[in-house]
Parts: C-alpha cells; sequence; structure tokens
C-alpha cells in the first residue's frame, strides 16, 4: 500500500461499486419471461448441485462442544493462573502490589505479611472474576511473570466466592514439585526473542 | 369369507398405521441428517447411535409436554384441528397399493397390499389429502393468534391455487389410462420403463410434482408455517401431542404423495416382481429425498407469487397439454 493510499482518510473513494441490478419488470408478459429465463439458466439445479455436492465431499466442520474443543489461542486472556518458580516450586508472587494497584476494575485484593525469613509473603489474594473484564493490566505489570492469564474460559458455579478463589488459580504444588511446570506462553509471559530486542541504556542524555 | 376379508382389511389398517405413523418419525430424523450433512453439519448425535434415537426422545417429550389451549382459542375446533391434518393423511393411505400383491408364504392365500381398491382410487387420495388442509386452516383460525391468522390466510390462497394444477395436470394421464384406480394406473405401466406416463406425459408429471410441494407444504412453498415469517403459522400456539399430530400429517403426507407420484407416472411396482417392489420403494425414496433436497437448496416464494404462478403460468399449460393430448388421443 502506497504512502497516499494508506493516509487516504475518505475510504469510500473506488472502494464501492454499484450492482448490476436489471429494472423489475413491469408487464405480466414481462414477468413471465423473467420467471422462464431464471428457471431455464438453471439457477435452480445449480443450488440443488451445490448442495448435493457438500453432502457426497461430506467435509463436516461440526466440533461436538463438550467432548471436543477447538485449539485457543496462546495469547487468549481467560482466568488467571498464578505461577509457580521452577525449581524451588515456591510461589513467584512476591507481593508487591502492582497488579492490585493496576487493575482499572479494582477486583484484585491482597493482604501480605512479612514470614520468619523476612521476606514478604502473600495471605490473601483474590480476584473477582465477576468484576474482572480480562483487560491483561495485571498481567502485564508483574514484575515477576506470576500472575497471567490461562485459557480456561469455562466457568460455572453456585457461589459468587468460588470465582475468586486463589488456591484455584495457583499450580497445584505437587505439579511444581514433579517439575511439570512449563514455561508460560501465554498472555504475561515474555515474548520471544525478548534477549535480541532488549537495547542497551545510552548513558548520556 | 367375508370374515376373513374384514380381519385380512382390519391387519392391513393397522400396519399401515404403524408403519407409516414410524416412518414420518424417521422422516423426521432423516431429514435432519440430510439437511446437516448439505450444510456441512453433523445433525443429531447424541441420543442413540448416529442420534437414531432422536426421534424416541422427541416423541416422549411431545407425549408429556402440556397441552395448552389458549385463552381466547376456540376449544373444540382447535383441539380437533391436529386431529383432522392426522386422520386424513393415513385415510388417504387406503387406496394406494403399496406392495404389488403377493402370497403369504406356506399358504395360497393372497394378498392385496391396499386397503380398499376403489375405482375412483386417485380421486379419493386426492380429495381426503385436500380435506387435510381443513387441519391447518381450522387450527390457526381457532388460536386466535396474528401469525396464525396470516398462516390461515395463506392456506386457503395456497389450497385454491395448487388445487387446480393437480386436477388439470391428472387429466391428461387419466384420458390415457381411462380409470381413477391407480392398480390400473400400474398395470397401464406394467410393460417396463418404456411405458412410463413420464414418456408421454412430461409436461403432466412436472405439473403434479410442483402441486405436490404446495400440497405438502414443503420448501420453495413452505408458506403456510413459514418459520422465518409467520413462527410456526398454524403451530404457532400448539404444545405437546397435538403439535406432533401436525408433524405425523405433514411427514406421512410426503411419503403418500411420493408413493402417488410414482404410481402415476413412474410406472408403480412394474409387472409385481420383488424387483418390482424395490424398485418402487426406491423411486418413492427419491422423490421423498428431494423433498429434503429442495428444502437445504432453494428460497421460498411468496404467497402472491405462488398464486401467480400456479393461475397464470401453470394452468394454462395444463390446459393447453389436456387440449393437446385430446388431439392426439382422437387422431
Ligand atoms: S485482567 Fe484487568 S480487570 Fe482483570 S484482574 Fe487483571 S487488571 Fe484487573
Ligand atoms: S504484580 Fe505479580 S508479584 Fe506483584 S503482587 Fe501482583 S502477582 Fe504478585
Amino acid at each position: 500500500m502506497s504512502l497516499e493510499e494508506f493516509e487516504n482518510r475518505n475510504v469510500s473513494e473506488g472502494a464501492y461499486y454499484k450492482v448490476d441490478i436489471a429494472d423489475y419488470p413491469e408487464t405480466g408478459w414481462d414477468k413471465a419471461k423473467q420467471v422462464f429465463s431464471r428457471a431455464i439458466k438453471g439457477e435452480l439445479f445449480v443450488g440443488l448441485g451445490v448442495v448435493m455436492r457438500e453432502m457426497l465431499k461430506f467435509d463436516i466442520h461440526t466440533v461436538k462442544y463438550p467432548l471436543e474443543k477447538l485449539p485457543i489461542g496462546p495469547r487468549y486472556r481467560a482466568v488467571h493462573e498464578m505461577q509457580r518458580l521452577w525449581e524451588s516450586g515456591t510461589e513467584r508472587c512476591i507481593g508487591c502490589g502492582l497488579c492490585e494497584k493496576i487493575c482499572i476494575s479494582d477486583c484484585i485484593r491482597m493482604d501480605t505479611k512479612i514470614d520468619e525469613n523476612s521476606r514478604k509473603q502473600v495471605t490473601e489474594y483474590t480476584i473477582n472474576l465477576g468484576r474482572c473484564i480480562f483487560c491483561g493490566y495485571c498481567a502485564e505489570v508483574c514484575p515477576e511473570l506470576a500472575i497471567v492469564h490461562g485459557g480456561r474460559y469455562e466457568n460455572t458455579s453456585e457461589q459468587r466466592a468460588h470465582y475468586t478463589n486463589y488456591e484455584d488459580m495457583l499450580t497445584p504444588f505437587d505439579m511444581a514439585l514433579k517439575g511439570q511446570v512449563p514455561e508460560y506462553p501465554g498472555f504475561g509471559a515474555v515474548t520471544p526473542h525478548e534477549d535480541e530486542r532488549v537495547k542497551s541504556t545510552p548513558l548520556a542524555y | 369369507m367375508e370374515v376373513a376379508y374384514i380381519i385380512e382389511t382390519l391387519i392391513k389398517i393397522v400396519v399401515i398405521l404403524l408403519v407409516f405413523s414410524a416412518l414420518a418419525g424417521l422422516g423426521t430424523y432423516f431429514e435432519r441428517k440430510i439437511l446437516a450433512f448439505m450444510q456441512r453439519r453433523l445433525g443429531p448425535m447424541h441420543v442413540g447411535p448416529y442420534g437414531l434415537l432422536q426421534v424416541a426422545a422427541d416423541g416422549i417429550k411431545l407425549f408429556t409436554k402440556e397441552d395448552i389451549v389458549p385463552t381466547n382459542a376456540v376449544g373444540p375446533i382447535f383441539k380437533i384441528a391436529p386431529v383432522i391434518t392426522a386422520a386424513t393423511a393415513f385415510m388417504a393411505a387406503a387406496a394406494i397399493p403399496f406392495l404389488p400383491q403377493f402370497t403369504l408364504p406356506f399358504t395360497d392365500y393372497v394378498v392385496h397390499p391396499i386397503v380398499a381398491d376403489v375405482n375412483i382410487g386417485i380421486l379419493y387420495v386426492l380429495g381426503v389429502m385436500a380435506v387435510g388442509f381443513y387441519g391447518p386452516l381450522l387450527g390457526s383460525l381457532a388460536s386466535s393468534n396474528k401469525f396464525a391468522l396470516i398462516s390461515a390466510a395463506r392456506a386457503a390462497s395456497v389450497f385454491i391455487s395448487y388445487e387446480v394444477i393437480t386436477g388439470l395436470s391428472l387429466l391428461a394421464p387419466l384420458m390415457m389410462v381411462g380409470s381413477f384406480s391407480l392398480i390400473d394406473f400400474n398395470n397401464y405401466q406394467a410393460g417396463g420403463i418404456g411405458d412410463w406416463i413420464i414418456w408421454s406425459q412430461p409436461v403432466a408429471f412436472l405439473l403434479f410434482w410442483i402441486a405436490a410441494f404446495a400440497e405438502t407444504g414443503r420448501t420453495p412453498f413452505h408458506l403456510v408455517a413459514n418459520d422465518h415469517e409467520i413462527i410456526d403459522g398454524f403451530g404457532t400456539e400448539y404444545s405437546g401431542m397435538r403439535w406432533g399430530l401436525f408433524f405425523i400429517g405433514e411427514y406421512a403426507n410426503m411419503f403418500f404423495i411420493s408413493f402417488v407420484i410414482v404410481l402415476l407416472f413412474l410406472g408403480g411396482f412394474g409387472d409385481g416382481s420383488v424387483l418390482g417392489a424395490f424398485a418402487f420403494l426406491g423411486k418413492m425414496a427419491f422423490f421423498f429425498f428431494f423433498f429434503l433436497w429442495t428444502r437445504a437448496a432453494w428460497p421460498d416464494i411468496r404467497p402472491d407469487q405462488l398464486m401467480w404462478l400456479c393461475w397464470k403460468v401453470l394452468m394454462p399449460i395444463a390446459l393447453i397439454n389436456v387440449v393437446i393430448t385430446g388431439f392426439v388421443m382422437m387422431f
């Protein structure tokens, strides 16, 4: 696309054309002629042929949904997941509170304390999924890649409280011990080839 | 003799009722499957193998649903209307031979698979099928619903249009055969494919076939209960088994009219051999399939277009056909 085309804000220019529609038949004889020409041109039989061809090809596109699911894009933003560290399996979240601060619908609540190793520990962490708009800011801002967006898009519950459960979002500890926490490719993770894209900060301004 | 005849007739009636009620149910299954395949879907799959038991599930649902009669509806007429549709559909079957006559195995008892070979067979079949239109007409007038009312008006207009074509298109073959009995029609064409009336009366065949679409209310003449315009037309206020009766009537009608087309124009069961019987059922199945095929492919036309087509295009053609047949037969 050339620059002029790109900068042309008048999008309708050249994009529309008039469809060639014949005038409506006026007299009865003209109507009869139209009916016969349409019937003899075989448009009806073209239609029959098309559906028959599709039936014989048997190229079925049905997905039997609860039994089968379509793959979902890795950057899809569904219910959050809280990640653990690879080797030790400790929770990645350091309780910095950035996600709570940035959340535009104010649905993250957390509470922290200093634990016996003088590290900050998260004691309460809830996301009210009833309010969350899945904007992805929390995953974007997290410095530890702790909170990310997973692919779980089916949420049903009788209890509103179930939508906020931190334990549900947290990767199960036994999985982490078995080394089954894969590097997370989805929303919130570092984009691929990030190393090559990092530029050294100039010292002089 | 008399007792045997009565018992035989009763058995035949029961068999036809059972077979065609079941076929009407299966017809809905075939329709859903074939439409689905033509639209690259799978259709019913969950109830039973390949969704075969879907019919049973629908049956249970229809039987057990609450039967609602709306407040302002005319009760008795509202209640009797579906029965008219279903009953007339099955009554029409009385004069249709469904198979060639055969001898019962191990006996010498000859069975004629036709309930009553009346000598005005085709008149009777078409007449009773036409009475069936009272079902939608009365049902929609009685149910005090504006969509049903539109449906009633359409039913009347469709009815007066297609009946002309059915009658006039049949006149020419009737003149050739010289009998109203469907058995006589079959015997007239028993000599093989060359004897089929479709070769001598192709125009009449096409006209009758077109009228059959209006008669059974199938796309492209699906005006009386056109879902996307007038909800379900006459069926809007119906629920449960009453609505189911309309359905059974409609699908049974499709089967019966397919039998009639084959008997009239395509040689019926021919010389009555086993092969002929199978060919008969095969030809019938094609016409039934064609009803489903067009539903997947063709749009519906407007009621005024249907009337225009029937009265101004098809009726003159039918008349000319009758006249030409007369001249050919005379000289
Ligand atoms: S996705 Fe957006 S709305 Fe949801 S918790 Fe994160 S920041 Fe808040
Ligand atoms: S931004 Fe990340 S590390 Fe900081 S509190 Fe939120 S989840 Fe924990």
